[in-house]
């Protein structure tokens, strides 16, 4: 059978286009392409498979991939809200930029962001054992980025020339890595974080995110990997132990 | 008529076990309770002069001294222990009754009474752990409205903001002078103040010259006594506070007792030493509004306006009227001082009688000048009994800009709310001016756990800020629409302007 | 009983409402058929729950530009003919009309909608005043009554419904109008009462909301202290009051008003630049009861312009656009491409960035 399935997704409700999907893909068909979408939520939400490609033409709507677990997301514009929210595995490429709450409490698999986010990105996002998520914002980011993380690695290039549009970077931040690229401004910094020397894994995981990264948007790799980064790492697992009084 | 043996307050209770007979209690306590029989050759206590400050207990070494309070037996109900001693007092002495700290009858207590909202699934609370709420406060005088000229980005401000105080959070201390308190304690409580970005307050004990460095943070009160009221004071201050009234003792005046007035306190306050430091009722030269305007107009020119004067009066019956008034009179400021309000030393029946809650009087204030369109101009300062940040939200959900905080301040140096102030023989070296005694008071220490105090308050007050989804204190401010009341009558919710739990928006 | 549930008037309680909003001007001042802003707004039909929408057109009475127009909703006769005999005495009515509706199922019970032309009689001081202080009192006298529009060449359109119920119902898309917007509103009651929805209007502000006022409390009691009277205990009145006290009668230009509103945190102003410093630190003191608190993204219109504008800690979605001389604010994209599928650009403003579109040559 066609692996390859082209929806019109025009006038369809949000319930119907992922009950389709989730029909198609118990079906075994391995790629489908979503035309016409205009606002529709929750595409991908809770689709737990490999292998499987999702071609997002349009705008989609809030909780793009929202408790995803494994399926490839290509949004071929800007998407909204609350993308991979919860996700759990799976690898969301957004050509665009995104809004608000990108990535709040991801738990694996990764989202690269070709332009800018918004507000509150990675919140909580959490890591264990072979569970990393990642964060790749070819852009920039706004406040509250990576509030209370306590996993998982986000990396901010800022291509067009800012990284951090904002404060409270790394707020509550207990556990993770935010990599932004290029000198950070220490005023945006939340009290919580600290900036640390990259060692040599650091590099690595650079290298092996953002290699990804350019693959798909087509940037120059090299030249990326020739700036500087900055590593900011919480300063204490228990960041307000000293707040209580028991 | 038979002298009978009087029932103590409190009994001390000693584990003969653990005393070693160190003496240390006998060497401590200013009211000499215990002593040292050479017959028994134990420590025995004189029950009766016991005022309950527990010093004793809290510095035994062997941990061997209990203090208890006396069971009363002698009446419940409508004659209480406190009527019954009180009449046995004045029997004996024929005297006013003198007390201090704040009135502790059963009166409403109405922040009891109130309960505060969260923010839920409509509207997120704020993480005050992790995100921004602001509670940086401005006291003074202002303008309604900005007028400005302006070329592109360019702006002139063709209106000026009266001089005003800034405080890092809306609670400063309240004014306890030196000679109510030790030195000690008033150097304690200016380094907390000055180290947390708040203010202090002289009261009437004029500024001790080990204060001066530390008057930058200072309120200097202009009370009826005048006390140590010269240029230089009003010069040294952030701001001037004339005394009108205060909560424990509304229409009186300022009383420290003979006791108290050491050298030191007379030097600073210009007056005998051992005499009383009974301050008049009124000031004498103001007797009617346009009298006080005049006072207010004669600071400010002391001072070519450069600072907020202010005035603080004791919440009566026409607190309404009279803070109107005041507003209209030019005060930058007014303090609204409650029923339970302290005092070093004050006429019983007058603390505990006269005057109004503050809860009420701050909830009428506010609403009547903004009746009046000039609750905008000024800032309004509680007073009178805060005994904790939650307190300290609801008076300004009720219409305060800020709170003094007196007794609290108080306790994190140590007090035990003895009520023994009046005597003079505190010993915890605080209400004292017995130099042995407020040595035990070390200004630095003290100053460290005020300054505890005010940031452990600050930050609950950002937590509670941030559970009603307010991340800035002006938003906080008069909003009625944050408080409910549980058991209060149709009356009581109208005079205090809110709703009962269980109402809606 | 008003509106639909028996005993229940929705304005003696404040509904909080998540929803969403769109606008849409033509900086060129060129009006465009209302349709634009049905079709966008009916993308963001997730966001309501059919329980509440409307739309403000400006510019859609051309023919009747110099008289203030209120739209009244009446719920009874009797009233009608009373508030009619009031306009009479305090007004010149000019011209007055049903408002041309169509029927449309599902939508209902409905109120009585008309629409009165009215000019000032004599030189009475301010036109602005009378009008407002008139609507003010009309709306907390007459019960059964309800005047949710009074500028001049605009109009609110407004009722319990989807978007598209509501704006077949009024037959948005045969107006013309060069700023157009739109809300649709989920309601955490049952509103019966068509005067809950949005948009709101004073004077010719309107005014779409998405989110709910942390200081309402604060904020009502401030502008009653200068003489406003808060009749319908929405959030959205109150910013509508705000705006006009601060931009009509104190005369703030716009970028202040938001700066008042939506005001920078005391750690940023200590970083302005001296002359800013004092500006936004004055800014705050004096109008420290005018500051919005709680999540918000909400967009006020005006004869000349267009304002899109986030609370500081920029909770609310609002996404920006241009294309051309026209200038796009909605709480999602999606709502901002269905009617233009290839802006020139698009933002998502932040929290300190509001958005302002004027009319070029426009008294602003």
């Amino acid at each position: 059978m066609r692996a390859c399935t082209i929806v019109d997704v025009t006038g369809l409700s949000y319930r119907t286009l992922n009950a389709l999907l989730r029909h198609l893909v118990q079906k075994g068909v391995r790629e489908v392409i979503l035309k016409n979408v205009l606002g529709h939520r929750f595409i991908g939400a809770g689709l737990k498979a490999e292998g499987i490609t999702i071609h997002v033409e349009g705008t989609p709507g809030n909780d793009l991939g929202a408790f995803m677990d494994g399926p490839t997301l290509l949004v071929y514009g800007n998407a909204q809200d609350c993308v991979a929210n919860t996700m759990d595995a799976g690898e969301i490429v957004i050509y665009g930029d995104a809004g608000d709450l990108l990535g709040y409490s991801m738990r694996g698999g990764r989202v690269f962001v070709m332009g800018d986010v918004g507000y509150r990105v990675g919140i909580h996002m959490k890591a264990w054992g072979s569970q990393m998520p990642v964060i790749v914002i070819g852009g920039k980011a706004y406040d509250f980025l990576g509030e209370y993380m306590a996993g998982g690695t986000i990396i901010i290039l800022g291509l067009k020339g800012e990284t951090l549009r904002g404060s409270f970077i790394g707020t509550g931040m207990h556990g993770g890595t935010i990599y932004i690229r290029g000198e950070v401004d220490k005023r945006a910094l939340a009290k919580e974080v600290e900036v640390m020397p990259l060692k040599d894994e650091d590099v690595s995981l650079l290298k092996k995110h953002i290699y990804d990264f350019c693959q798909y948007f087509s940037f120059d790799f090299q030249k990326i990997m020739k700036s500087e980064f900055t590593k900011l790492k919480p300063k204490d697992i228990r960041p307000y132990a000293r707040l209580y009084s028991y | 008529m038979v002298r009978r043996r009087r029932r103590p307050e409190f009994y001390v209770i000693r584990d003969y076990k653990r005393c070693n007979e160190c003496r240390a209690c006998e060497r401590l306590c200013a009211y000499a309770v215990h002593v040292y029989d050479k017959k028994t050759r134990r420590l025995e206590a004189e029950e009766l002069k016991c005022v309950g400050c527990h010093f004793c207990e809290e510095h035994c070494p062997q941990g061997a001294i209990r203090i208890e309070r006396a069971l009363s037996t002698f009446s419940e109900g409508r004659w209480s222990t406190y009527d019954l001693f009180n009449i046995y007092k004045q029997a004996e002495t024929g005297r006013v009754l003198l007390t201090s700290t704040g009135s502790n009858r059963p009166y409403r207590d109405y922040f009891s009474h109130m309960v505060l909202n969260a923010a839920q699934v409509t509207n997120p609370s704020i993480d005050p752990l992790r995100e921004p709420v602001e509670i940086k406060t401005f006291i003074g005088k202002r303008p309604t409205r900005l007028l400005y000229e302006r070329e592109g980005q360019t702006f002139r401000l063709r209106v000026s903001l009266g001089p005003l105080l800034e405080i890092e959070s809306p609670i400063m201390f309240a004014a306890m002078s030196y000679g109510a308190l030790s030195l000690n304690a008033c150097k304690a409580l200016a380094m907390a103040a000055c180290e947390f970005g708040t203010c202090w307050n002289t009261g009437e004990g004029g500024l001790h010259e080990e204060l001066r460095p530390y008057a930058h943070r200072a309120i200097v009160q202009v009370a009826s006594g005048r006390f140590g009221v010269n240029r230089e004071y009003l010069e040294a201050g952030c701001a001037i506070e004339i005394k009108i009234g205060q909560g424990a003792k509304p229409g009186i005046g300022g009383h420290l007792p003979g006791e108290k007035v050491t050298e030191e306190i007379a030097a600073t306050r210009m007056i005998p030493p051992s005499t009383d430091a009974l301050s008049p009722a009124p000031h004498h030269d103001i007797y009617s509004i346009e009298d006080l305007k005049q006072l207010i107009y004669a600071l400010k020119e002391a001072t070519d306006y450069s600072k907020p004067v202010g005035v603080k009066i004791a919440a009566v019956h026409n607190v309404a009227a009279i803070a109107s008034g005041i507003v209209r009179a030019g005060a930058d400021f007014l303090v609204i001082d409650g029923l339970h309000g302290g005092t070093g030393a004050a006429p019983t029946m007058i603390r505990d009688n006269m005057g109004i809650p503050v809860e009420i009087a701050i909830a009428v204030v506010d609403q009547r000048l903004r009746d009046e369109g000039i609750r905008e101009e000024v800032s309004l300062i509680a007073s009178g009994g805060f005994r904790n940040s939650g307190d300290v939200v609801k008076a300004i959900a009720l219409g305060a800009d800020a709170v003094y905080i007196g007794t609290a301040a108080l306790l994190a140096l140590g007090c035990h709310l003895c009520r023994s102030c009046h005597l003079g023989k505190c010993n915890w070296g605080i209400a004292t001016q017995d130099p042995q005694l407020s040595k035990r008071l070390n200004p630095e220490e003290g100053a460290q756990r005020a300054y505890n105090l005010l940031q452990a308050w600050s930050l609950e007050i950002k937590e509670m800020l941030g559970a009603m989804g307010i991340n800035a204190i002006e938003s906080l401010k008069g909003n009625r629409e944050q408080l409910r009341a549980v058991g209060l009558n149709e009356k009581e919710l109208k005079l205090l302007g809110i709703k009962h739990a269980g109402e809606p928006w | 009983m008003v509106g639909g549930v028996k005993g229940f008037d929705e304005r003696r309680f404040r509904i909080s409402s998540g929803c969403g909003v769109v606008g849409v001007i033509d900086r060129e001042g060129r009006p465009f058929s209302g349709e634009l802003v049905v079709s966008s707004l009916c993308v963001l039909s997730e966001r309501g729950n059919g329980l509440g929408s409307g739309f403000a057109g400006y510019g859609i009475y051309p023919d009747l530009k110099d008289c203030f127009c209120f739209h009244v909703m009446y719920y009874g006769t009797e009233v009608k003919e009373l508030l009619e005999g009031y306009l009479r005495e305090h007004f010149e009515m000019v011209f007055f009309e049903p408002i041309p509706t169509k029927e449309v199922k599902g939508l209902g019970p409905l109120p009585l909608l008309w629409r009165y032309f009215l000019k000032c009689k004599e030189d009475q001081g301010s036109e602005e005043e009378e009008i407002l202080r008139h609507v003010m009192f009309i709306n907390r006298r007459f019960r059964k009554a309800c005047v949710f529009s009074s500028g001049k060449n605009m109009g609110v359109f407004k009722g319990v419904g989807e978007p598209e119920a509501i704006a077949e119902f009024y037959r948005i898309p045969d107006y013309q109008g060069y700023i157009w917007i739109g809300h649709t509103r989920f309601p955490t009651n049952t509103p019966g009462w068509w005067g809950g929805a949005h948009p709101f209007n004073v004077l010719d502000l309107a005014v779409v909301h998405n989110g709910e006022l942390s200081s309402y409390g604060t904020n009502r009691r401030y502008l009653e202290s200068w003489g406003y009277q808060c009749t319908l205990l929405t959030d959205t009145e109150v910013i509508a009051y705000l705006f006009d006290l601060l931009y009509r009668k104190h005369k703030l230009d716009l970028d202040l008003v938001v700066k008042v509103l939506s005001p920078p945190f005391w750690f940023q102003i200590q970083e302005a630049e001296n002359g800013e410093k004092e500006l936004l630190r004055s800014l705050r003191i004096i109008y420290g009861g005018a500051l919005l608190n709680g999540p918000f993204s909400v967009i006020v219109a005006s004869s000349n312009w267009i304002v899109g504008l986030n609370d500081r800690m920029k909770l609310r979605p609002l996404v920006a656009a241009k294309s051309g001389d026209f200038l796009y604010l909605a709480s999602e994209e999606a709502a901002i491409r269905a009617i233009c599928p290839t802006p020139e650009e698009v933002w998502r403003p932040g929290a300190f960035e509001p958005v302002i579109g004027r009319v070029k040559d426009g008294q602003t």
